[in-house]
């Protein structure tokens, strides 16, 4: 029996809609030929609220416009009226769902300004909690790329995990969600007792979800059928979209900033990111397993190499009046999406001057997704889009 | 694709047979972490109300409000949480200056009136109050700012037990500036200053490095900051806020600091003074102490012509006739007094009223009069042996250090009295002992334990540095008395001074006594006023309250409307009352001669 024709639909979509001289799609409404349709800002399948204007023509789409807009909190203006500790808890809900880069970056940039050396343990500290954040994530977003096309078990189990990785984030930081753990200076706490037990035992259950989830996803035929070939990203994109971690990875471009400009503590693991070249949905999905995968040796790394005493926070000037000379700069880490970065000026006030949040999500869901949907079947919007980890409240600060 | 891949996902069903995971009550079989952030709880008898948890909460969650329970060294106020804001980053723990506020671990909260969840810890009373778990400031020297002091230099004991140059050096601009970091802002410490000087308002110019604002800022309540820089008995060090899990600032210091910081050639510009009017009104004042020059700057300041009589030869009264020089200099105690005098102040120097012109005349040739005449005249513990000529009063003594007179100094001296006037001829006596004989043997003692002793503990700690022998807790019985010359004093040992009720009535042990060799004796158990100048006659029209004080109301205006009082002899003693008392009653008197009523509560 060949299973691959019995799967097997037209690959081939059709030739609408005919392009003009400049390559853009010539769209009359009027002809009934197509259809406006919008996904989003209310939909399981896009990740935050976010909208997908798509123009399709029967399942196919032909043309896509990100709308963005529904979530504007101004936070990076909010920054410019708060004192530098007030932006602390003002910084997390950036990006909700890893809320730890953001609190790592605005504390960089203040350390950074202001010539603070973050204290060793401290260091080992922080560097677990981005790659518990990273965990956490990963959780979710390995088995949420087969939630895209319906299947929702993988993504029950990993959830549960999560939990337990929540229970130890409450523990360390005293938080679930918004853990408000790294703040300028250090972080706000050593490891509880038994913690590093208790994370083994999560993590071996974070080793068994790995096998699973392979025989769940990536050895699934429908998994498969549905996600090999689907959005290629070709290589020559990578710089034109900005494109960054693991889509640039699978695309077989190393993008991975706590390799190529090491940070905290992650020269001192030993690690070696995935790359892969096929740059469709299933390589960037099997490039985020790697990650998770390598995650959890990275966590059992550190808790190996840290100590478990010392100073957690370097003494700063005054919170309450603490001036900047000055100054400005740029940070970056390593999210789950990929780099994450701010951009602070200082201007010698006790509150910045301007901030600037770079996150992947903003290219990759706007010139990127809108790209990448043109002649994509409307059931695979979702995936596309989770594929490229968009996280809306990032896009809008 | 193969049939490998058809097949591995039904490997799921293994699951099936797994127990679930599910919580059944989490209600009450999941309790938060040891370190959750959850609703917050407040130690309101260990809160002093600073409001620095208010300042810091980015969310405005945080509002103080009145407090029934105030206890001194206290806004009155306390944290009231609105958790329609409040995002429970714990920050208000985190900064709380006297690690009272903390967050328990309890995280769920049913109530069907939302206006529940905006209530004051501690005081509306939850379930949560008596959970130790929860977010805590983390231990050890996670701080959110400096509480150790920036320390100060002093001469090495060695380099100034022979003189009487200034011991305390001052801060430089790096020491200063870092000192002047660590204040929060709360503003406890201007409300229990009795001149309400804008403290935070100075320190924060201090960390801008404007020294002329600073500067503009102590004269709105004190003309003397030179000497209250250096002097000062720092109420508003006590009640500091940071000093509840730290040093207090120093804030003492870091007014010093600006005053030293601007030359005295500058001040009429800065303080726009150069164009003072005049309205031709005339006050007299008698004594020029502290409250006396305060009266005369404020009232300058207002256009009056003010003039002061002083008994001595120079200014400052107790300032310069009572401090000794080594703690303040005489240069100082001329930088202020001479930019007062320099707005149009008179003095007639080496003028006593009641001998040299009588209160009556002052009333006929000026609008009003001012007393501020201190407390000069030592007491007498009265004991056997006191009357004998080589026994002392510590006020006269320091009197005549400063004036330059040749006095006694033997090489075994005994100082009775716990007060920093004891101290102050404690020091002063051991100078001269250690330049006269080389060393020094001297013994101070009081009634008082060492604990409860009244002079400050720098004070005495500094004493014992330069070799003095601070030996408290003793009662002075008599003065052994041969060939008319004191040769040491008796005392008992003090049990307590203070009876259930709180009177004094000290409990002695005659069973353990001591003798303190001594060929003099000095007395420095506390200072009487001295009302010589004021006549039998006029005395009637005065009223008189407890402890034989003149009654005056809250400007300072005695029964007698034209006549005003103020400083050690109303209130005190030390400076800062003297300075505010001469503030206060500076208004009083302005409001007297405008014919203003104003009917003070007091």
């Amino acid at each position: 029996m060949d299973l691959t024709k019995m799967f097997q639909f037209n690959a081939d979509r059709s030739s609408y809609p005919e392009l003009d001289a400049n390559g853009k799609p010539i769209i009359d409404l009027s002809s009934h030929k197509y259809l406006k349709l919008w996904q989003g800002p209310q939909h399981p399948g896009v990740t935050g609220n976010m909208s997908l204007e798509l123009t399709v023509n029967g399942d196919e789409i032909v043309e896509s416009k990100t709308h963005v807009g529904y979530l504007h909190r101004g936070f990076e203006k909010l920054m410019e009226r708060r004192k530098f500790i007030q932006c602390f808890p003002t910084c997390i809900r950036m990006c909700v769902a890893e809320p730890d880069p953001n609190e790592y970056i605005l504390s960089a940039c203040i350390e950074e300004l202001s010539g603070i050396e973050v204290p060793e343990t401290a260091q080992w500290l922080r560097t677990l909690a981005l790659e518990m954040a990273r965990l956490q994530v990963l959780l979710r977003g390995v088995p949420g790329q087969a939630g895209t096309f319906s299947l929702g078990l993988g993504y029950q189990w990993g959830n549960y995990i999560r939990d337990l990785i929540l229970d130890r984030f409450e523990e360390l930081t005293g938080g679930r969600v918004y853990h408000m753990y790294i703040l300028p200076g250090g972080v706000r706490g050593l490891l509880p007792d038994g913690f590093k037990k208790r994370m083994e035992e999560n993590l071996k259950l974070v080793d068994e979800f790995l096998v699973n989830i392979n025989d769940l996803m990536y050895n699934n035929i429908v998994f498969k059928q549905r996600a090999v070939g689907l959005a290629v990203i070709p290589v020559e994109w990578i710089d034109q979209y900005g494109v960054y971690g693991p889509a640039a990875r699978a695309a077989g471009i190393m993008r991975d900033v706590r390799k190529t400009h090491p940070y905290l503590k992650y020269s001192e693991l030993d690690f070696e990111p995935y790359t892969t070249t096929a740059s469709d949905v299933y390589a960037r999905s099997l490039v985020r397993w790697h990650d998770l995968k390598m995650t959890v040796d990275l966590i059992r790394q550190i808790m190996a190499k840290m100590p478990d005493k010392g100073e957690i926070k370097a003494p700063t000037p005054n919170v309450m009046h603490w001036r900047i000379p000055k100054g400005e700069t740029y940070v970056k880490c390593e999210s789950s999406r990929g780099e994450y970065g701010m951009y602070m000026v200082t201007d010698g006030s006790d509150m910045p001057r301007r901030v600037n949040l770079k996150g992947p999500s903003y290219t990759h869901a706007t010139a990127l997704l809108e790209r990448l949907l043109i002649n994509a079947n409307i059931a695979d919007t979702a995936a596309i889009m989770v594929s490229l980890a968009t996280c809306p409240p990032e896009i809008e600060r | 694709m193969s049939i490998k891949d058809l097949l591995t996902p039904f490997t799921a069903w293994k699951r099936i047979t797994k127990e679930p995971v599910t919580i059944r009550d989490p209600f009450n079989d999941r309790p938060g972490a040891e370190r959750y952030r959850g609703f917050h709880k407040n130690d309101v008898n260990k809160c002093i109300g600073c409001g620095t948890c208010e300042d810091i909460c980015e969310n405005e969650a945080i509002d103080m409000v009145p407090f029934k329970d105030p206890i001194s060294g206290d806004s009155g106020l306390r944290p009231r949480l609105d958790y329609g804001r409040c995002c429970w980053c714990a920050l208000c723990v985190d900064v709380c200056t006297t690690n009272s506020l903390t967050l328990s671990n309890e995280y769920t909260w049913v109530t069907v009136d939302p206006e529940d969840f905006r209530y004051t810890p501690g005081v509306d009373k939850k379930a949560w109050d008596d959970n130790e778990k929860g977010w805590k400031k983390p231990e050890g020297s996670y701080e959110f700012y400096n509480i150790n002091r920036v320390e100060m230099h002093h001469l090495h004991p060695e380099d100034r037990d022979k003189s009487f140059v200034e011991m305390v050096k001052g801060y430089s601009r790096e020491q200063a500036i870092a000192e002047a970091d660590r204040c929060v802002e709360c503003g406890i410490c201007t409300a229990t200053c009795p001149a309400h000087m804008g403290i935070p308002e100075y320190i924060k110019a201090v960390r801008h490095e404007d020294m002329e604002e600073g500067l503009r800022i102590l004269y709105e309540t004190n003309p003397l900051p030179e000497i209250c820089g250096r002097i000062c008995t720092h109420k508003c060090e006590t009640v500091c806020s940071i000093g509840h899990k730290g040093d207090p600032l120093s804030i003492r210091w870091l007014k010093r600091y600006i005053a030293d910081n601007v030359s005295s050639d500058k001040y009429k510009e800065i303080l726009n003074t150069k164009d003072l009017s005049n309205n031709h009104k005339k006050v007299a004042i008698i004594g020029s102490g502290p409250a006396g020059l305060s009266a005369a700057h404020y009232l300058a300041l207002m256009g009056y012509q003010c003039t002061i009589f002083e008994q001595y030869e120079k200014a400052g009264g107790m300032m310069r006739y009572g401090i000794p020089e080594y703690r303040l200099p005489y240069d100082s105690i001329d930088k202020d007094i001479d930019y007062i005098l320099s707005l149009g102040v008179d003095i007639k120097y080496n003028t006593r009223i009641g001998t040299d012109i009588t209160l009556e005349q002052l009333n006929k040739d000026y609008n009003a009069v001012f007393a501020g005449t201190g407390l000069h005249l030592g007491r007498s513990t009265g004991i056997p042996g006191s009357d004998n000529e080589h026994v002392y009063y510590a006020t006269d003594l320091l009197r005549q250090i400063t004036a330059g007179e040749e006095i006694e100094v033997t090489d075994q001296i005994v100082v009775i009295g716990g007060g920093n006037v004891a101290m102050d001829i404690t020091r002063s006596l051991a100078r001269m002992q250690n330049q006269k004989f080389g060393k020094v043997n001297i013994i101070t003692t009081a009634l008082e334990r060492e604990k409860n002793l009244p002079a400050d503990l720098e004070e005495v700690v500094e004493s014992r540095e330069e070799g003095a022998i601070i030996n408290p807790g003793w009662a002075p019985q008599s003065i052994e008395i041969e060939n008319g010359r004191p040769v040491g004093l008796h005392v008992i040992k003090c049990n307590s001074l203070f009876d259930d009720t709180g009177r004094f009535n000290p409990q002695c042990d005659i069973t353990k006594k001591e003798f303190f060799p001594g060929s003099m004796i000095v007395q420095s158990i506390g200072q009487g006023m001295d009302l010589s100048f004021v006549n039998e006659d006029f005395k009637k029209d005065l009223e008189f309250g407890s402890r034989g004080r003149v009654v005056t109301n809250a400007y300072f205006q005695t029964s007698v409307k034209w006549f005003f009082m103020g400083g050690d002899i109303i209130e005190g003693p030390d400076v800062i009352h003297g300075i505010a008392n001469g503030h206060k009653a500076a208004i009083g008197i302005d409001n007297y001669i405008q014919g203003i009523d104003f009917t003070p509560a007091k």
